[in-house]
């Protein structure tokens, strides 16, 4: 096949002709990222939409080229890169992509992608959709809170007399990926950990065989990389401290995980008592603001009035809000029971819990009690935040860099093992 | 074996006769076609009309659209629950009635509308329905009951201009193509200089000679007569008053193309102007005007066949409606081919509108001078529009291209115009004091349907509409637009709650140009843009819905469902 010339933002690449792009570009040394996208689908399917690239300005899936003499591309251009961020925030934000609690992390392509994005938060409102997990198939199991609909085992997997074993079902936001459970039963071993494999999240589990490789040792974790995380906010020009800094935490619905991980910082917790003090704190059991805060550290999402008071009443005190870990980020762990009403989920705690005695049939409520709220709510959309710290904990180095970046204006490099949903 | 196309009709048959479609009905389909359970599963439940559940013995669509709404919809819907007994979603108590809602069916001059058991109801009052509903309960014949909704029409103002709203004489136009070579037909539309008129403004010759182009002898010509866009009702009055127009347009194209079948690509919500369209097939047949030799050109074997859609306004995009042809879900391909390349089964196909095809029949019985004689060079020709909403006279019109926003609103007789959605909800949403816009392919493009909104219009609840059917009618398959719709329903509704700051604002708007870039097909790419346009074109009407600060957390709505739960239990 003839080589061609084809440009990339400007920069001259070649490749064959009439190449499918992402791998032309691949050759290249320039990684496109792409979800639907795999090496041999043809025509491309063009339905995550991560790849978007520009031609002359114009948006186009990059998945859906092909390479030609003189193509010029614009890939890595910061509008484009924002805009790819956002596609992945919204896939995030759709689906129910609990990371710690997911087989897949580390091994997930959506993870990975958002990790190497530098995403800490999704700008867009989670929907917390009821989804099932189905486990009506013999040897798969289907989690539909983990798929983002990429299609690729729909197209991939046709029986030899052409039968689709996989199926869009349904359509618009209820659209789901189902498994025909008769053909299913007939596949072999080898083609199901195939379809477990083809999947980008963690949504086609085949039984005993979820973790494909132990924890701690997985395909993305990159433990010794040094290769900083492209993270986008830090501060630009910090005040340079006069005085002692002080600074604040609390921990809403949270579990007090990211505070451990906070005292994790180890012999920099002396370097810092030397720079800050601390004011209201569970550390310090300081239970109103006596002064004015630099920074404040939230750990947990909102579920009840008093988390929501508490989190206002540290934004009228505190300069800087940063939510801490993944429940305050996006509701967390506590956030599994959004899919849920919270009828059934008072219910099921006080009314119908086989371990449950209470004969009254009393849901506890009272004035001087805190009402607990529909579903549990992410601290920035409370009250606006000003940092997120992803992690489930969050690493201590991590928290001890954004505090440092955020009061003195340390340099601001995460590196990759430090950079965690999970 | 068991033809994979045509499947809609196959289901349509099964839930006509059946009531809905069992899992008996799926796994003896699934035998006939060698599908898989799951496949045929995707493709039903991709459908609005098609069900998995008995209905009742009268199965009530009532339309959502914001004309419908603007009408008077929730008395109606109201009144239909209390006289039927049943809730939304659901069947009454004793089998007979089910009611339901669908998006826009096609009857915006008679708001509000519904369809019974297929067949149209319209004006509906609450009275009206209180009454009907009786009537059906002690058995009066459904079809005595059944409303016939031939819009008002209004021919063009110029007498000279009257191409379609005008006396039709069947064969004319076949009188003129038997003595032409289809090279010349493409010419003859070529020099009228006929465009697309679903919207898209692609010229039709062009398409059509592409198509011709093709080596591939087996060709189609493929009618889109399933026009979605809420507001638009030209094809109904279209299919109604001139069936014969639209199968000479097919004639036309499949002579001058080469192609052998033609497919009406009927939406479901007008199956009552099936027996029209069947009528008018069989007296062509009768007339030697389809079939073998048909219109007794030798070797040139012509037919039509009808599919009729069930509910999915992405079946108007030109590749989703070939999926669903085949029997698949209405999903749009990528681009990677035009129809005219590889289209219904891999072959070459024309797909045209059902207003492109009745023109292109026009121009061949009048010639092309009558049509080129208008008043703006770049888009020649008329053009029929569908106009409701606020104003008198709401019906079909026939219009020059290049007519002013403001000679527009005149004819129809607009009651205190504020704001006007052209080409429905993808299309622009522009201030009435635009009077000096004129449309047309230069200006301001339209595919027929004209939504006039009045002062005391909520522009806030109209973009709610909106959002709603799209969110109803993505076909789900990319990121922006399945998820994106209800991202931006978030921040209506904060607006709603007027809970939205100034910064939720700019949010939204950053949300519909994100799904503007990003998603895969028009209809994604189109959905948000009456958000973006009403910020620009109505920046005091979005103001008075947006807080200047940071808006409060809504407590009270967070807690309400504790209230309430709380509240229940004493």
């Amino acid at each position: 096949m003839k080589k061609v010339t084809f440009y990339i933002d400007d920069q001259p690449c070649q490749a064959e002709d009439g190449k499918n792009f992402v791998d032309a570009a691949a050759e290249n040394g320039i990684s496109i990222p792409s979800l639907c996208y795999y090496p041999h689908i043809d025509p491309p399917l063009a339905t995550c939409r991560v790849c978007t690239v520009a031609i002359g300005g114009q948006p186009r899936a990059a998945c859906s080229l092909k390479v030609s003499e003189g193509l010029r591309v614009q890939v890595n251009t910061p509008d484009l890169i924002e805009n790819r961020k956002a596609i992945l925030e919204l896939i995030f934000a759709e689906g129910n992509h609990f990371c710690p609690a997911c087989e897949k992390s580390g091994d997930c392509d959506l993870q990975h992608l958002a990790y190497e994005s530098g995403i800490t938060y999704s700008r867009f409102p989670h929907t917390f959709v009821d989804r099932i997990v189905d486990f009506k198939p013999e040897r798969l199991v289907i989690d539909h809170n983990r798929c983002i609909l990429c299609k690729r085992c729909v197209e991939e997997f046709v029986t030899d007399s052409g039968k689709k074993v996989f199926s869009y079902h349904r359509r618009g936001g209820r659209t789901e990926v189902n498994v025909d459970y008769e053909l299913e039963a007939e596949m072999s071993d080898k083609e199901l950990t195939r379809a477990m494999r083809l999947c980008p999240v963690g949504a086609i589990l085949l039984r005993g065989k979820s973790e494909s490789r132990p924890f701690g040792d997985r395909k993305y974790d990159k433990p010794e990389s040094q290769e900083a995380i492209p993270l986008t906010t830090p501060v630009e020009k910090p005040v340079v401290p006069a005085k002692k800094k002080v600074v604040a935490t609390a921990s809403l619905a949270g579990c007090f995980g990211c505070h451990m991980s906070m005292l994790d910082i180890d012999l920099g917790l002396l370097d810092l008592i030397e720079l800050v003090s601390f004011d209201k704190s569970p550390l310090t059991d300081i239970k109103r603001f006596s002064r004015h805060v630099d920074i404040g550290l939230i750990e947990g999402g909102c579920c009840n009035s008093e988390n929501i008071e508490n989190l206002e009443y540290f934004r009228e005190h505190c300069d800087i809000l940063v939510s801490v870990g993944e429940c305050a980020i996006w509701g967390g762990l506590p956030a599994m029971r959004n899919t849920i009403s919270l009828e059934a989920c008072l219910e099921e705690a006080y009314l119908h819990s086989p371990v449950t005695r209470n004969a009254q049939h009393i849901i506890p409520n009272h004035e001087d009690i805190p009402k607990i709220l529909d579903r549990v709510y992410p601290c920035h959309e409370v009250v606006k935040i000003d940092y997120h710290i992803p992690g489930c904990p969050p690493s201590a180095q991590h928290i001890w860099k954004v505090v440092q970046n955020i009061l003195f204006g340390t340099k601001y490099d995460v590196i990759y093992p430090e950079f965690k949903y999970d | 074996m068991f033809s994979h196309t045509f499947l809609l009709n196959q289901l349509w048959k099964i839930q006509h006769e059946e009531g809905y479609l069992s899992d008996k009905a799926i796994r003896l389909l699934s035998r006939q076609t060698g599908r898989s359970w799951v496949d045929l599963e995707g493709v039903i439940s991709f459908y609005h009309f098609f069900r998995r559940k008995p209905a009742g013995r009268f199965l009530i669509f009532l339309n959502n659209s914001i004309l419908s709404e603007f009408a008077g919809f929730p008395e109606v819907l109201k009144a239909f629950q209390e006289s039927t007994g049943a809730h939304l979603n659901q069947t009454d108590p004793t089998d007979t009635f089910t009611l339901q809602m669908a998006s826009c069916i096609g009857l915006s001059d008679v708001e509000p509308a519904a369809l019974i058991n297929w067949r149209p109801f319209i004006n509906l009052t609450p009275e009206k329905v209180h009454h009907l509903i009786h009537q059906l309960k002690s058995g009066t014949d459904i079809d005595d009951l059944a409303d016939r909704p031939l819009s008002d029409a209004y021919p063009n103002d110029e007498e000279n201009k009257r191409l379609m709203i005008r006396p039709y004489q069947e064969g004319m136009a076949i009188s003129k193509l038997i003595r032409m070579s289809p090279d010349e037909v493409i010419k003859e539309i070529m020099e009228a200089g006929l465009t697309g008129l679903g919207g898209a403004f692609f010229p039709t010759h062009l398409k059509w000679q592409s198509c011709r182009n093709q080596a591939d002898p087996e060709k189609y010509i493929v009618c889109n007569a399933d026009e979605g866009e809420p507001g638009t009702f030209k094809d109904r009055f279209l299919i109604l008053k001139y069936p014969g127009l639209l199968l000479e347009g097919m004639i036309t194209a499949g002579f001058a193309v080469g192609a052998r079948q033609g497919v009406i690509y009927l939406r479901g919500e007008y199956q009552y102007l099936i027996p029209k369209i069947k009528d008018a097939i069989r007296h062509f047949k009768n007339e030697g005007w389809l079939g073998n030799d048909a219109c007794g050109i030798p070797g040139f074997d012509f037919d039509i066949d009808l599919v009729i859609g069930a509910g999915a306004y992405i079946c108007g995009e030109e590749t989703a409606l070939l999926e669903s042809l085949e029997g698949h879900r209405g999903e749009p391909r990528p681009r990677v081919h035009y129809p005219t390349e590889r289209g219904y089964l891999g072959k070459p196909t024309v797909v045209n509108n059902v207003e492109t095809l009745c023109t292109a029949a026009r121009i061949l019985e009048q010639g092309f001078e009558p049509y080129l004689n208008t008043r703006h060079p770049d888009s020649p020709g008329t053009k029929l529009f569908s106009i409701a909403g606020d104003c008198l006279y709401p019906g079909i019109y026939e219009i020059t291209w290049g007519i002013t926003v403001g000679a527009l609103l005149e004819r129809c007789g607009a009651v205190d115009p504020y704001a006007i959605q052209i080409s429905g909800p993808s299309g622009e949403l522009i201030p009435a004091s635009w009077k000096d816009r004129m449309l047309g392919l230069h200006d301001l493009r339209c595919g027929g349907s004209v939504m006039i909104y009045n002062r005391q219009r909520d522009l806030l609840q109209i973009l709610q509409n909106y959002n709603r059917f799209f969110m109803q009618e993505s076909c789900g398959v990319c990121t922006p637009c399945r998820a994106g719709n209800y991202m931006l329903s978030v921040q209506l509704r904060k607006m709603e709650r007027g809970l939205a700051s100034t910064e939720d604002v700019d949010k939204m708007n950053d949300w519909a140009k994100l799904m503007e870039y990003n998603s895969r097909c028009g209809l994604g790419q189109t959905a948000p843009k009456a958000i973006i346009q009403a910020a620009q074109r109505f920046p005091e009407i979005m103001d008075q819905h947006t807080r200047t600060k940071n808006a409060p957390f809504d407590l009270d709505l967070a807690t309400s469902a504790y209230d309430r739960i709380i509240n229940e239990l004493r």
